[in-house]
């Protein structure tokens, strides 16, 4: 959809600058292609470093880090990611990873501090999920595709503003009424593009994050961490510090939702908390895919949100009790914090 | 004319059936891998509580005096496990739940003794045990979820037909025999 939009934003810009289409369908490619390529073999270093995350060890963190392994293990994944630690009151997490070799999960230490065992295990069977499902693949290819139309659109409007396009008027020689409406459409598709990708682009995102969330449940076994740990960390009032509109759907939550704008169904990266928290909350017993689809189902007048492939185990998935103890953010915690000070 | 039509429909069917077997026959190779890989992954969990428990013990025995029953169970089961090693799939995850009840109720009665739950080489090693516990269950738990779906290939049809030429057996479900170590072991960190 999205690839499409590139396209024929490119196209209608290519007639109107070069006259002809298909040089402008090749820049918008080229374009496209040569930020792919970035985002491929430096994205994830990016990422991280633009959220000043450092990488730690078992040693540093051993209850993370066992967590992150015991979610690793239940997910199935071949490769343990690398952990990172974010130092940041905010409490967040995400997942980033081009590959299945090499992939990173990043907490922000106002996680660790705030969550206990079972809602961190949520946490890290979310983010992990995300690597699983190859959502990170997915999302940053959705990204660099919206921020290719972002960036072509941009520049083609400063250069239809700042005389490109009146010089080309001048020298097609009464072109007629086809050229202008040519430049017209493009003009439209200039303005139209970018929102309309960017809507694309949300929708995805949503999807996935729903996605997560399930998943987690089926990892975990157990909804009510998850749940417990979305609501503690949407209670919290601190803004992440490092974090810019490109990273935004990488986190567990949306990092921006305390700017102004209540987050719009249509206009953000992820779903209401309140909805997740209520879907993993009405399970009922079950922590299989179904039983969250049967949720979702009620919520949204029928409509699936796992893809029906992913339905197909037929065996019922009940849930675990919560850990003993765990209930409180105590001694483990201790333990990582200590190692820190 | 109508000849060269026939075979050439029959080439066609021979070429699909030998795609289609060469399909599911690499399905099944990858499902039973999975699930050996699975296997693995308990195997490797439950070696590094074997491994764990010498440590705990040897932490644990200067402040629990009163309580060697308790030590001694540990040590016991953890000895059975060893013996059960080669055995059935059965006899070890008997033998495994025996040891993670023994733990279980090791870690229970360290509450009552907070010079112990002040020891930093405690509070690791039990740190340590939680994880390698709650990592047995959830390796057992994608065992079990592949081996579920290693099952369902190797019996619907059509499938079933090419596990049964080839020699697909059915896998075997780690089931928890032992009752109480189905409520998760009282183990409790304050």
């Amino acid at each position: 959809m999205m690839g499409l939009l590139l396209l024929l934003l490119g196209y209608f810009l290519g007639i109107a600058f070069f006259d002809s289409g298909i040089i402008g369908v090749i820049l918008a490619i080229i374009v496209w292609i040569i930020m792919n390529l970035i985002a491929y073999f430096q994205g994830d270093s990016i990422l991280l470093g633009m959220a000043k995350a450092r990488k730690i060890s078992k040693e540093d963190y051993p209850r993370l880090y066992n967590i992150v392994e015991e979610m690793k293990i239940a997910s199935g994944l071949e490769y343990m990611p690398d952990v990172y630690i974010i130092d940041d009151p905010a409490p967040n997490a995400f997942a980033t990873g081009r590959d299945p070799k090499q992939t990173s999960v990043a907490v922000t230490s106002g996680l660790l501090q705030m969550l206990n065992r079972d809602e961190l295990q949520g946490v890290v069977g979310h983010e992990l999920s995300h690597i699983k499902n190859r959502d990170v693949l997915l999302m940053t290819m959705c990204s660099i595709l919206l921020g290719t139309i972002v960036i072509i659109a941009w520049y083609a409007s400063r250069f239809l503003i700042f005389g490109g396009a009146s010089s080309r008027r001048n020298s097609s020689s009464g072109g007629g009424s086809a050229q202008i409406i040519i430049l017209i459409i493009g003009l439209v598709f200039m303005i139209l593009a970018p929102i309309a990708a960017q809507f694309i682009y949300f929708a995805v995102s949503r999807k996935r994050e729903y996605l997560a969330d399930a998943s987690s449940a089926l990892y975990t076994r157990y909804p009510e961490g998850l749940a417990s740990a979305l609501e503690k960390i949407a209670s919290s009032t601190n803004q992440l510090r490092s974090v810019n509109n490109a990273t935004a759907p990488m986190y567990i939550i949306n990092p921006f939702r305390k700017q102004g704008l209540a987050a719009n169904d249509l206009t953000s990266t992820h779903p209401p908390i309140s909805e997740r928290v209520r879907i993993l909350r009405s399970m009922a017993g079950g922590a299989s895919f179904k039983d969250y689809n049967a949720v979702y189902q009620q919520i949204h007048r029928g409509n699936n949100i796992i893809p029906s492939s992913a339905l197909g185990l037929t065996e019922p998935v009940t849930q675990r009790s919560a850990q003993q103890g765990a209930a409180q953010t105590g001694v483990a915690d201790e333990l990582d914090i200590n190692r820190t000070a | 004319m109508i000849d060269t039509v026939i075979i050439v429909i029959v080439i066609a069917l021979v070429l699909i059936l030998v795609f289609a077997f060469v399909g599911i026959y690499n399905g099944l190779v990858k499902l039973r891998n999975q699930v050996k890989n699975a296997w693995a992954q308990i195997d490797v969990q439950l070696k590094r509580r074997f491994d764990l428990i010498p440590n705990l013990v040897e932490t644990v025995k200067g402040y629990m005096k009163h309580e060697r029953d308790t030590l001694e169970a540990v040590t016991k089961a953890r000895t059975s496990v060893q013996t059960a090693t080669n055995a059935s799939v059965g006899e070890r995850s008997k033998a495994e739940g025996v040891l993670g009840m023994a733990l279980g109720r090791l870690f229970a009665v360290a509450e009552q003794y907070p010079d112990l739950k002040a020891n930093q080489n405690f509070l690791a090693l039990q740190e340590e045990l939680t994880s390698t516990e709650n990592k047995i269950s959830f390796a057992r738990q994608y065992y079990n979820d592949s081996v579920l779906g290693y099952n369902n290939k190797t019996q619907m049809f059509p499938s079933n037909i090419i596990a049964m030429m080839t020699g697909f057996k059915a896998g075997e479900f780690f089931e928890v025999t032992v009752p109480a170590e189905k409520e998760a072991p009282k183990v409790s960190f304050s």
